[in-house]
Protein backbone atom coordinates (compact mmCIF):
# COMPACT_ATOMS: atom_id res chain seq x y z
CA UNK A 1 0.00 0.00 0.00
CA UNK A 2 2.80 2.40 0.84
CA UNK A 3 3.23 3.47 -2.79
CA UNK A 4 -0.44 4.42 -2.81
CA UNK A 5 -0.29 6.56 0.31
CA UNK A 6 -2.14 9.76 -0.36
CA UNK A 7 -0.03 12.83 0.00
CA UNK A 8 -2.96 15.16 0.22
CA UNK A 9 -4.50 16.95 3.08
CA UNK A 10 -8.05 15.86 3.68
CA UNK A 11 -9.90 13.04 2.04
CA UNK A 12 -8.51 11.32 -1.04
CA UNK A 13 -10.34 12.24 -4.21
CA UNK A 14 -12.03 9.70 -6.45
CA UNK A 15 -14.14 9.68 -9.62
CA UNK A 16 -16.71 7.45 -11.24
CA UNK A 17 -17.35 7.78 -14.93
CA UNK A 18 -19.50 6.32 -17.69
CA UNK A 19 -18.35 6.10 -21.29
CA UNK A 20 -20.40 4.00 -23.72
CA UNK A 21 -22.58 2.57 -21.00
CA UNK A 22 -26.21 1.89 -20.16
CA UNK A 23 -25.94 3.61 -16.77
CA UNK A 24 -26.54 0.35 -14.93
CA UNK A 25 -23.01 0.25 -13.59
CA UNK A 26 -23.28 3.70 -12.04
CA UNK A 27 -26.48 2.66 -10.32
CA UNK A 28 -24.97 -0.69 -9.29
CA UNK A 29 -22.59 1.19 -7.00
CA UNK A 30 -25.63 2.16 -4.96
CA UNK A 31 -26.29 -1.55 -4.50
CA UNK A 32 -23.87 -1.45 -1.58
CA UNK A 33 -26.72 0.37 0.21
CA UNK A 34 -25.85 2.29 3.38
CA UNK A 35 -22.17 1.45 2.95
CA UNK A 36 -22.14 4.18 0.32
CA UNK A 37 -22.01 6.53 3.32
CA UNK A 38 -18.71 4.94 4.36
CA UNK A 39 -17.46 5.61 0.86
CA UNK A 40 -18.62 9.23 1.06
CA UNK A 41 -16.91 9.54 4.45
CA UNK A 42 -13.65 8.10 3.22
CA UNK A 43 -13.44 9.88 -0.14
CA UNK A 44 -14.17 13.13 -1.85
CA UNK A 45 -16.11 12.25 -5.01
CA UNK A 46 -15.08 14.68 -7.75
CA UNK A 47 -17.08 13.22 -10.63
CA UNK A 48 -20.03 10.80 -10.77
CA UNK A 49 -22.22 11.97 -13.66
CA UNK A 50 -25.23 9.82 -12.84
CA UNK A 51 -25.45 10.88 -9.20
CA UNK A 52 -23.52 14.09 -8.48
CA UNK A 53 -23.04 17.40 -10.21
CA UNK A 54 -19.30 17.22 -10.83
CA UNK A 55 -17.88 18.73 -14.02
CA UNK A 56 -15.17 17.53 -16.37
CA UNK A 57 -13.44 20.88 -15.78
CA UNK A 58 -13.10 19.92 -12.09
CA UNK A 59 -11.16 16.86 -13.17
CA UNK A 60 -9.07 18.80 -15.68
CA UNK A 61 -8.09 21.20 -12.88
CA UNK A 62 -6.60 18.40 -10.78
CA UNK A 63 -2.92 17.56 -10.70
CA UNK A 64 -1.92 14.36 -12.50
CA UNK A 65 -2.44 11.40 -10.18
CA UNK A 66 -4.49 13.47 -7.75
CA UNK A 67 -7.42 11.04 -7.93
CA UNK A 68 -6.74 8.00 -5.77
CA UNK A 69 -8.87 5.91 -8.10
CA UNK A 70 -11.48 6.06 -10.82
CA UNK A 71 -14.17 3.46 -11.36
CA UNK A 72 -14.62 3.63 -15.12
CA UNK A 73 -17.61 1.93 -16.69
CA UNK A 74 -18.63 1.79 -20.32
CA UNK A 75 -16.89 0.83 -23.53
CA UNK A 76 -14.93 3.16 -25.82
CA UNK A 77 -16.77 3.86 -29.04
CA UNK A 78 -16.30 7.54 -29.81
CA UNK A 79 -13.76 10.33 -29.44
CA UNK A 80 -15.31 11.61 -26.24
CA UNK A 81 -15.12 8.21 -24.53
CA UNK A 82 -11.51 8.03 -25.63
CA UNK A 83 -10.58 11.51 -24.40
CA UNK A 84 -12.24 10.90 -21.03
CA UNK A 85 -10.40 7.59 -20.68
CA UNK A 86 -7.11 9.39 -21.29
CA UNK A 87 -7.96 12.24 -18.95
CA UNK A 88 -9.05 9.98 -16.10
CA UNK A 89 -6.07 7.71 -16.63
CA UNK A 90 -3.77 10.69 -16.27
CA UNK A 91 -5.47 12.01 -13.15
CA UNK A 92 -5.87 8.64 -11.38
CA UNK A 93 -3.39 6.56 -9.43
CA UNK A 94 -5.58 3.53 -9.97
CA UNK A 95 -7.88 3.06 -12.93
CA UNK A 96 -10.47 0.33 -12.47
CA UNK A 97 -12.32 -1.08 -15.48
CA UNK A 98 -15.71 -1.32 -13.84
CA UNK A 99 -18.26 -3.67 -15.34
CA UNK A 100 -18.41 -5.74 -18.47
CA UNK A 101 -18.49 -2.79 -20.92
CA UNK A 102 -15.15 -1.42 -19.78
CA UNK A 103 -13.71 -4.90 -19.16
CA UNK A 104 -14.87 -6.85 -22.24
CA UNK A 105 -16.95 -4.53 -24.43
CA UNK A 106 -20.25 -6.12 -23.39
CA UNK A 107 -23.52 -5.41 -25.23
CA UNK A 108 -22.30 -2.13 -26.83
CA UNK A 109 -19.43 -4.22 -28.18
CA UNK A 110 -21.85 -6.27 -30.26
CA UNK A 111 -21.72 -3.26 -32.60
CA UNK A 112 -18.47 -4.83 -33.79
CA UNK A 113 -20.63 -7.22 -35.78
CA UNK A 114 -21.33 -4.20 -37.98
CA UNK A 115 -19.71 -0.82 -38.53
CA UNK A 116 -20.55 2.85 -38.15
CA UNK A 117 -22.45 3.10 -41.41
CA UNK A 118 -24.57 0.05 -40.63
CA UNK A 119 -25.22 1.31 -37.12
CA UNK A 120 -26.31 4.74 -38.37
CA UNK A 121 -28.51 3.23 -41.09
CA UNK A 122 -30.35 1.23 -38.49
CA UNK A 123 -30.52 3.76 -35.68
CA UNK A 124 -31.28 6.92 -37.69
CA UNK A 125 -33.14 5.50 -40.71
CA UNK A 126 -34.36 1.93 -40.74
CA UNK A 127 -35.36 0.88 -37.24
CA UNK A 128 -39.16 0.55 -37.04
CA UNK A 129 -39.27 2.94 -34.10
CA UNK A 130 -37.24 5.64 -35.88
CA UNK A 131 -39.07 8.74 -37.09
CA UNK A 132 -36.53 10.88 -38.92
CA UNK A 133 -38.09 12.29 -42.11
CA UNK A 134 -35.18 14.70 -42.71
CA UNK A 135 -32.66 11.87 -42.45
CA UNK A 136 -30.62 13.71 -39.82
CA UNK A 137 -27.46 12.01 -38.56
CA UNK A 138 -24.95 13.17 -35.98
CA UNK A 139 -22.11 14.95 -37.76
CA UNK A 140 -18.87 14.98 -35.86
CA UNK A 141 -17.26 18.33 -35.21
CA UNK A 142 -17.84 21.66 -33.51
CA UNK A 143 -21.06 23.49 -34.32
CA UNK A 144 -22.23 26.98 -33.43
CA UNK A 145 -25.82 27.47 -32.35
CA UNK A 146 -27.54 30.56 -30.92
CA UNK A 147 -27.47 28.78 -27.56
CA UNK A 148 -23.75 28.11 -27.75
CA UNK A 149 -21.16 25.79 -29.17
CA UNK A 150 -21.87 22.08 -29.43
CA UNK A 151 -19.22 19.46 -29.92
CA UNK A 152 -20.32 16.15 -31.39
CA UNK A 153 -17.67 13.47 -30.98
CA UNK A 154 -16.72 11.21 -33.88
CA UNK A 155 -18.35 7.83 -33.70
CA UNK A 156 -16.01 4.88 -34.27
CA UNK A 157 -16.45 1.87 -36.47
CA UNK A 158 -15.03 -0.37 -33.81
CA UNK A 159 -15.85 -0.55 -30.11
CA UNK A 160 -12.83 -0.92 -27.83
CA UNK A 161 -12.45 -1.98 -24.25
CA UNK A 162 -10.88 0.40 -21.74
CA UNK A 163 -7.59 -1.51 -21.62
CA UNK A 164 -7.32 -1.33 -25.40
CA UNK A 165 -6.94 2.45 -25.18
CA UNK A 166 -5.25 3.13 -21.81
CA UNK A 167 -3.48 1.11 -19.08
CA UNK A 168 -5.85 -0.42 -16.56
CA UNK A 169 -4.91 -1.40 -13.00
CA UNK A 170 -7.86 -3.57 -11.96
CA UNK A 171 -10.90 -5.17 -13.48
CA UNK A 172 -14.26 -5.53 -11.81
CA UNK A 173 -16.30 -7.71 -14.15
CA UNK A 174 -20.04 -8.20 -14.44
CA UNK A 175 -23.01 -6.58 -16.12
CA UNK A 176 -23.21 -4.91 -13.72
CA UNK A 177 -20.73 -6.02 -11.02
CA UNK A 178 -22.34 -7.61 -7.99
CA UNK A 179 -22.61 -5.33 -4.96
CA UNK A 180 -20.55 -7.70 -2.81
CA UNK A 181 -17.68 -7.63 -5.30
CA UNK A 182 -17.90 -3.82 -5.51
CA UNK A 183 -17.62 -3.69 -1.75
CA UNK A 184 -14.69 -6.15 -1.84
CA UNK A 185 -12.91 -3.81 -4.22
CA UNK A 186 -13.67 -0.67 -2.23
CA UNK A 187 -12.58 -2.21 1.07
CA UNK A 188 -9.43 -3.55 -0.57
CA UNK A 189 -8.60 0.02 -1.58
CA UNK A 190 -9.63 1.58 1.74
CA UNK A 191 -7.68 -0.98 3.77
CA UNK A 192 -4.76 -1.01 1.37
CA UNK A 193 -5.07 -4.75 0.72
CA UNK A 194 -4.96 -4.62 -3.03
CA UNK A 195 -4.34 -7.76 -5.09
CA UNK A 196 -1.48 -7.73 -7.62
CA UNK A 197 -1.87 -5.09 -10.29
CA UNK A 198 -3.81 -6.29 -13.33
CA UNK A 199 -5.99 -8.61 -11.24
CA UNK A 200 -9.57 -9.32 -12.07
CA UNK A 201 -11.61 -8.93 -8.89
CA UNK A 202 -13.86 -12.00 -8.96
CA UNK A 203 -13.59 -15.73 -8.36
CA UNK A 204 -10.93 -17.95 -9.90
CA UNK A 205 -13.42 -20.68 -10.70
CA UNK A 206 -16.15 -20.86 -13.34
CA UNK A 207 -19.84 -20.22 -12.82
CA UNK A 208 -20.35 -24.00 -13.12
CA UNK A 209 -18.16 -24.51 -10.07
CA UNK A 210 -20.50 -22.36 -7.99
CA UNK A 211 -23.70 -23.58 -9.62
CA UNK A 212 -25.78 -25.88 -7.44
CA UNK A 213 -27.52 -27.73 -10.27
CA UNK A 214 -26.62 -31.41 -10.55
CA UNK A 215 -24.19 -32.30 -13.31
CA UNK A 216 -23.77 -35.54 -15.24
CA UNK A 217 -22.28 -36.53 -18.55
CA UNK A 218 -23.77 -34.24 -21.18
CA UNK A 219 -25.21 -35.64 -24.43
CA UNK A 220 -27.08 -33.06 -26.46
CA UNK A 221 -29.22 -33.76 -29.52
CA UNK A 222 -31.08 -30.45 -29.71
CA UNK A 223 -30.51 -26.97 -28.36
CA UNK A 224 -33.29 -24.84 -26.91
CA UNK A 225 -33.61 -21.12 -26.37
CA UNK A 226 -34.84 -20.24 -22.89
CA UNK A 227 -38.39 -19.53 -24.06
CA UNK A 228 -38.69 -22.87 -25.84
CA UNK A 229 -38.40 -25.13 -22.81
CA UNK A 230 -39.41 -25.32 -19.16
CA UNK A 231 -36.22 -26.62 -17.58
CA UNK A 232 -36.01 -29.29 -14.88
CA UNK A 233 -35.44 -27.37 -11.67
CA UNK A 234 -32.26 -28.98 -10.36
CA UNK A 235 -30.50 -30.30 -13.42
CA UNK A 236 -27.68 -28.52 -15.26
CA UNK A 237 -29.23 -26.33 -17.95
CA UNK A 238 -26.62 -27.17 -20.58
CA UNK A 239 -27.41 -30.83 -20.02
CA UNK A 240 -30.99 -29.97 -20.99
CA UNK A 241 -29.84 -28.35 -24.22
CA UNK A 242 -29.95 -24.73 -23.06
CA UNK A 243 -26.83 -22.80 -24.05
CA UNK A 244 -25.35 -21.90 -20.69
CA UNK A 245 -22.10 -19.93 -20.67
CA UNK A 246 -21.26 -21.06 -17.14
CA UNK A 247 -18.66 -23.43 -18.59
CA UNK A 248 -16.61 -20.53 -19.95
CA UNK A 249 -17.36 -17.75 -17.47
CA UNK A 250 -15.59 -16.50 -14.37
CA UNK A 251 -17.69 -16.70 -11.27
CA UNK A 252 -18.02 -13.86 -8.84
CA UNK A 253 -21.77 -13.53 -9.07
CA UNK A 254 -22.43 -16.75 -7.15
CA UNK A 255 -24.03 -18.39 -10.22
CA UNK A 256 -27.05 -16.11 -10.02
CA UNK A 257 -28.78 -16.78 -13.35
CA UNK A 258 -28.95 -20.59 -13.23
CA UNK A 259 -30.53 -20.25 -9.79
CA UNK A 260 -33.57 -18.72 -11.44
CA UNK A 261 -33.74 -21.05 -14.45
CA UNK A 262 -31.90 -18.70 -16.78
CA UNK A 263 -28.67 -19.80 -18.44
CA UNK A 264 -25.55 -17.85 -17.64
CA UNK A 265 -24.96 -15.37 -20.48
CA UNK A 266 -21.29 -14.90 -19.68
CA UNK A 267 -21.30 -11.39 -18.23
CA UNK A 268 -18.31 -11.95 -15.93
CA UNK A 269 -16.07 -12.62 -18.91
CA UNK A 270 -13.71 -15.55 -19.46
CA UNK A 271 -12.59 -17.57 -16.49
CA UNK A 272 -9.04 -17.35 -15.20
CA UNK A 273 -6.45 -18.23 -17.84
CA UNK A 274 -8.85 -18.21 -20.79
CA UNK A 275 -7.98 -15.85 -23.65
CA UNK A 276 -11.14 -16.03 -25.70
CA UNK A 277 -14.41 -16.68 -23.91
CA UNK A 278 -16.35 -17.35 -27.11
CA UNK A 279 -13.91 -20.00 -28.32
CA UNK A 280 -14.02 -21.71 -24.93
CA UNK A 281 -17.82 -21.67 -24.84
CA UNK A 282 -18.03 -22.88 -28.44
CA UNK A 283 -15.56 -25.67 -27.80
CA UNK A 284 -17.43 -26.93 -24.74
CA UNK A 285 -20.80 -26.80 -26.47
CA UNK A 286 -19.56 -28.64 -29.56
CA UNK A 287 -17.94 -31.39 -27.56
CA UNK A 288 -21.17 -32.41 -25.78
CA UNK A 289 -23.16 -32.85 -29.00
CA UNK A 290 -24.20 -36.48 -29.15
CA UNK A 291 -23.47 -37.43 -32.73
CA UNK A 292 -20.65 -38.74 -34.89
CA UNK A 293 -22.38 -38.13 -38.18
CA UNK A 294 -21.54 -34.91 -40.04
CA UNK A 295 -25.06 -34.39 -41.38
CA UNK A 296 -26.70 -35.04 -38.07
CA UNK A 297 -24.20 -32.68 -36.41
CA UNK A 298 -25.16 -29.93 -38.86
CA UNK A 299 -28.84 -30.54 -38.12
CA UNK A 300 -28.22 -30.22 -34.39
CA UNK A 301 -26.18 -27.05 -34.94
CA UNK A 302 -29.11 -25.60 -36.89
CA UNK A 303 -30.86 -25.30 -33.52
CA UNK A 304 -28.32 -22.61 -32.51
CA UNK A 305 -29.67 -19.50 -34.29
CA UNK A 306 -26.83 -17.03 -33.67
CA UNK A 307 -23.63 -18.80 -32.66
CA UNK A 308 -21.28 -15.80 -32.80
CA UNK A 309 -23.69 -13.53 -30.95
CA UNK A 310 -24.27 -16.21 -28.33
CA UNK A 311 -20.65 -17.13 -27.72
CA UNK A 312 -19.37 -13.55 -27.82
CA UNK A 313 -22.36 -11.82 -26.27
CA UNK A 314 -20.24 -9.97 -23.71
CA UNK A 315 -16.71 -10.27 -25.00
CA UNK A 316 -16.56 -9.48 -28.71
CA UNK A 317 -14.22 -6.42 -28.52
CA UNK A 318 -11.89 -8.33 -26.19
CA UNK A 319 -11.92 -11.49 -28.29
CA UNK A 320 -9.08 -12.55 -30.56
CA UNK A 321 -10.88 -11.47 -33.72
CA UNK A 322 -12.25 -8.29 -32.11
CA UNK A 323 -14.70 -7.42 -34.88
CA UNK A 324 -16.14 -8.77 -38.14
CA UNK A 325 -14.29 -8.49 -41.43
CA UNK A 326 -14.77 -5.19 -43.17
CA UNK A 327 -16.78 -6.57 -46.06
CA UNK A 328 -18.93 -8.83 -43.88
CA UNK A 329 -22.69 -9.01 -44.37
CA UNK A 330 -22.94 -7.67 -47.92
CA UNK A 331 -26.26 -6.21 -48.90
CA UNK A 332 -26.13 -3.95 -45.92
CA UNK A 333 -24.46 -0.71 -46.86
CA UNK A 334 -20.74 -0.73 -46.38
CA UNK A 335 -18.28 1.71 -47.85
CA UNK A 336 -15.54 0.09 -49.86
CA UNK A 337 -12.26 -0.26 -48.08
CA UNK A 338 -10.50 -2.66 -45.82
CA UNK A 339 -10.56 -0.92 -42.48
CA UNK A 340 -8.33 2.08 -42.96
CA UNK A 341 -6.97 3.64 -39.85
CA UNK A 342 -7.99 7.07 -38.73
CA UNK B 1 0.58 -6.03 -60.61
CA UNK B 2 -2.05 -6.22 -57.96
CA UNK B 3 -1.50 -7.43 -54.42
CA UNK B 4 -3.13 -10.69 -55.40
CA UNK B 5 -0.52 -11.46 -58.09
CA UNK B 6 2.34 -11.41 -55.61
CA UNK B 7 0.39 -13.13 -52.95
CA UNK B 8 1.80 -16.30 -51.38
CA UNK B 9 -0.80 -17.65 -48.95
CA UNK B 10 0.28 -18.49 -45.43
CA UNK B 11 -1.62 -21.53 -44.23
CA UNK B 12 -1.18 -22.98 -40.75
CA UNK B 13 -1.62 -26.75 -40.71
CA UNK B 14 -2.47 -28.64 -37.53
CA UNK B 15 -1.68 -32.31 -38.09
CA UNK B 16 -2.26 -35.15 -35.67
CA UNK B 17 0.80 -37.11 -34.71
CA UNK B 18 -0.53 -40.56 -35.55
CA UNK B 19 -2.01 -40.19 -39.01
CA UNK B 20 -1.78 -36.93 -40.87
CA UNK B 21 1.68 -35.88 -39.71
CA UNK B 22 2.89 -39.26 -40.96
CA UNK B 23 1.02 -38.72 -44.19
CA UNK B 24 2.94 -35.44 -44.52
CA UNK B 25 6.19 -37.30 -43.85
CA UNK B 26 5.31 -39.89 -46.43
CA UNK B 27 4.48 -37.21 -48.99
CA UNK B 28 7.94 -35.74 -48.31
CA UNK B 29 9.94 -38.98 -48.44
CA UNK B 30 8.03 -39.99 -51.59
CA UNK B 31 9.12 -36.65 -53.10
CA UNK B 32 5.61 -35.67 -54.13
CA UNK B 33 5.58 -32.08 -55.38
CA UNK B 34 3.43 -29.65 -53.42
CA UNK B 35 3.50 -25.93 -52.67
CA UNK B 36 5.42 -24.85 -49.56
CA UNK B 37 2.61 -22.66 -48.20
CA UNK B 38 1.40 -24.83 -45.32
CA UNK B 39 3.30 -24.41 -42.03
CA UNK B 40 2.77 -27.69 -40.22
CA UNK B 41 2.26 -27.87 -36.49
CA UNK B 42 2.06 -31.32 -34.94
CA UNK B 43 -0.56 -31.97 -32.27
CA UNK B 44 -0.91 -35.34 -30.56
CA UNK B 45 -4.53 -35.58 -31.72
CA UNK B 46 -6.87 -33.20 -33.50
CA UNK B 47 -8.92 -33.47 -30.30
CA UNK B 48 -6.17 -31.34 -28.72
CA UNK B 49 -6.98 -28.55 -31.13
CA UNK B 50 -8.59 -25.81 -29.11
CA UNK B 51 -10.61 -23.57 -31.48
CA UNK B 52 -8.59 -20.73 -30.00
CA UNK B 53 -5.53 -22.02 -31.93
CA UNK B 54 -7.40 -21.46 -35.17
CA UNK B 55 -8.52 -17.96 -34.16
CA UNK B 56 -5.03 -17.06 -33.06
CA UNK B 57 -3.51 -18.22 -36.34
CA UNK B 58 -6.03 -16.16 -38.32
CA UNK B 59 -5.57 -13.11 -36.16
CA UNK B 60 -1.79 -13.28 -36.28
CA UNK B 61 -1.60 -13.33 -40.05
CA UNK B 62 -2.56 -16.74 -41.44
CA UNK B 63 -4.68 -16.64 -44.59
CA UNK B 64 -6.09 -20.08 -43.89
CA UNK B 65 -5.98 -22.96 -41.43
CA UNK B 66 -5.85 -26.63 -42.41
CA UNK B 67 -6.64 -29.26 -39.78
CA UNK B 68 -5.92 -32.89 -40.59
CA UNK B 69 -6.37 -36.00 -38.50
CA UNK B 70 -7.12 -39.70 -38.55
CA UNK B 71 -10.19 -40.90 -40.41
CA UNK B 72 -13.34 -41.13 -38.28
CA UNK B 73 -13.23 -44.32 -36.26
CA UNK B 74 -9.42 -44.45 -36.42
CA UNK B 75 -8.37 -41.80 -33.91
CA UNK B 76 -5.73 -43.20 -31.58
CA UNK B 77 -7.59 -41.66 -28.69
CA UNK B 78 -10.86 -43.18 -29.92
CA UNK B 79 -12.99 -40.08 -30.32
CA UNK B 80 -10.73 -37.05 -30.40
CA UNK B 81 -11.47 -36.51 -34.08
CA UNK B 82 -15.24 -36.72 -33.54
CA UNK B 83 -14.93 -33.88 -31.06
CA UNK B 84 -12.94 -31.97 -33.66
CA UNK B 85 -15.55 -32.72 -36.32
CA UNK B 86 -18.17 -31.05 -34.12
CA UNK B 87 -15.97 -28.17 -32.99
CA UNK B 88 -14.88 -27.31 -36.50
CA UNK B 89 -18.47 -27.42 -37.75
CA UNK B 90 -19.55 -24.96 -35.07
CA UNK B 91 -16.42 -22.85 -35.47
CA UNK B 92 -17.05 -22.54 -39.20
CA UNK B 93 -20.58 -21.32 -38.60
CA UNK B 94 -19.24 -18.77 -36.15
CA UNK B 95 -16.48 -17.61 -38.48
CA UNK B 96 -19.01 -17.16 -41.26
CA UNK B 97 -20.69 -14.55 -39.05
CA UNK B 98 -17.31 -12.84 -38.70
CA UNK B 99 -17.25 -12.54 -42.48
CA UNK B 100 -14.65 -15.25 -43.17
CA UNK B 101 -15.05 -17.35 -46.28
CA UNK B 102 -15.73 -21.02 -45.49
CA UNK B 103 -12.75 -22.19 -47.52
CA UNK B 104 -10.26 -20.50 -45.19
CA UNK B 105 -10.68 -23.12 -42.52
CA UNK B 106 -10.65 -26.74 -43.60
CA UNK B 107 -10.85 -30.11 -41.89
CA UNK B 108 -9.61 -33.21 -43.71
CA UNK B 109 -8.70 -36.76 -42.81
CA UNK B 110 -5.54 -38.55 -43.99
CA UNK B 111 -4.15 -41.83 -42.70
CA UNK B 112 -0.42 -42.49 -42.36
CA UNK B 113 -0.51 -44.19 -45.77
CA UNK B 114 -2.15 -41.28 -47.59
CA UNK B 115 0.85 -39.19 -48.58
CA UNK B 116 -0.66 -38.38 -51.99
CA UNK B 117 -3.92 -37.27 -50.41
CA UNK B 118 -2.00 -34.97 -48.08
CA UNK B 119 -0.10 -33.42 -51.00
CA UNK B 120 -3.28 -33.03 -53.04
CA UNK B 121 -5.09 -31.34 -50.14
CA UNK B 122 -2.23 -28.93 -49.57
CA UNK B 123 -2.04 -28.10 -53.28
CA UNK B 124 -5.75 -27.58 -53.59
CA UNK B 125 -6.09 -25.49 -50.46
CA UNK B 126 -3.15 -23.28 -51.45
CA UNK B 127 -4.80 -22.56 -54.79
CA UNK B 128 -8.17 -21.87 -53.17
CA UNK B 129 -6.66 -19.38 -50.73
CA UNK B 130 -4.60 -17.79 -53.49
CA UNK B 131 -7.89 -17.15 -55.30
CA UNK B 132 -9.50 -15.68 -52.21
CA UNK B 133 -6.59 -13.35 -51.57
CA UNK B 134 -4.97 -12.27 -48.29
CA UNK B 135 -6.99 -12.20 -45.08
CA UNK B 136 -5.03 -9.41 -43.36
CA UNK B 137 -6.87 -9.57 -40.06
CA UNK B 138 -4.23 -7.49 -38.29
CA UNK B 139 -4.60 -4.72 -40.81
CA UNK B 140 -8.34 -4.80 -40.26
CA UNK B 141 -7.77 -4.11 -36.59
CA UNK B 142 -5.45 -1.24 -37.42
CA UNK B 143 -1.72 -1.79 -37.04
CA UNK B 144 -1.13 -3.12 -33.57
CA UNK B 145 -4.61 -4.53 -33.69
CA UNK B 146 -6.02 -2.55 -30.86
CA UNK B 147 -5.16 1.05 -30.56
CA UNK B 148 -6.57 3.15 -33.35
CA UNK B 149 -10.27 3.38 -34.01
CA UNK B 150 -11.20 2.13 -37.46
CA UNK B 151 -12.90 5.11 -39.04
CA UNK B 152 -14.50 5.54 -42.37
CA UNK B 153 -12.61 8.14 -44.45
CA UNK B 154 -15.78 10.15 -44.90
CA UNK B 155 -16.12 10.63 -41.16
CA UNK B 156 -12.50 11.56 -40.72
CA UNK B 157 -12.93 14.62 -42.92
CA UNK B 158 -15.95 15.86 -41.05
CA UNK B 159 -14.16 15.43 -37.74
CA UNK B 160 -11.08 17.34 -38.85
S1 LIG C 1 -21.62 -3.53 -17.88
FE1 LIG C 1 -23.84 -3.85 -18.12
S2 LIG C 1 -24.72 -2.60 -16.47
FE2 LIG C 1 -22.62 -1.87 -16.78
S3 LIG C 1 -22.79 -0.19 -18.25
FE3 LIG C 1 -22.36 -2.06 -19.41
S4 LIG C 1 -24.38 -2.81 -20.04
FE4 LIG C 1 -24.71 -1.36 -18.36
S1 LIG D 1 -23.61 -25.20 -17.50
FE1 LIG D 1 -24.90 -23.67 -16.46
S2 LIG D 1 -26.48 -24.84 -15.45
FE2 LIG D 1 -24.86 -26.30 -15.98
S3 LIG D 1 -23.58 -26.38 -14.14
FE3 LIG D 1 -22.70 -24.80 -15.48
S4 LIG D 1 -23.64 -22.89 -14.79
FE4 LIG D 1 -24.88 -24.57 -13.93
S1 LIG E 1 -24.66 -16.31 -14.01
FE1 LIG E 1 -23.45 -15.57 -15.75
S2 LIG E 1 -24.72 -14.01 -16.76
FE2 LIG E 1 -25.61 -14.40 -14.71
S3 LIG E 1 -24.66 -12.82 -13.40
FE3 LIG E 1 -23.39 -14.64 -13.25
S4 LIG E 1 -21.79 -14.39 -14.81
FE4 LIG E 1 -23.44 -12.94 -15.28
S1 LIG F 1 -4.93 -39.25 -33.04
FE1 LIG F 1 -5.31 -38.60 -35.09
S2 LIG F 1 -7.14 -37.47 -34.82
FE2 LIG F 1 -6.90 -38.31 -32.81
Amino acid sequence: MSDLEVSLSGKPKIALYWASSCGGCEIAVLGIHEKILDVANAFDIVLWPCVLDGKVADVEALKDGELLFTLFNGAIRNDENYEMAQLLRRKSQLLVAFGSCAHEGCIPGLANFSNRRQMFDWIYHNAPTTHNPDGVEPAAGGWEFPEGRVHIPAYWDTVKTLDQVVDVDYYLPGCPPEADRIWDALTAIMEGKLPPQGSVIGAHVTVCDECLRSKHEKKITKFYRPHQIIPEPDLCLLEQGILCAGIATRSGCGALCPQVNMPCRGCYGPNQGVVDQGARFLSGVASVIDSQDPEEIEAILDTIPDPAGTFYRFSLPHSLLHRVAWGAHPGESILSGNGQEA
Amino acid sequence: MSEKDNFEPVIVGFLCNWCSYRAADLAGTSRIKMPPNVRDIRVMCTGRLDPVFVLKALREGADGVLVMGCHPGQCHYVEGNYKTMRRMALLKRTLRQFGLEDERVRLEWASAAEGPKFAATVTQMTETIRELGPLNWKQLLGGNGHFRPVLEPELEEVAA
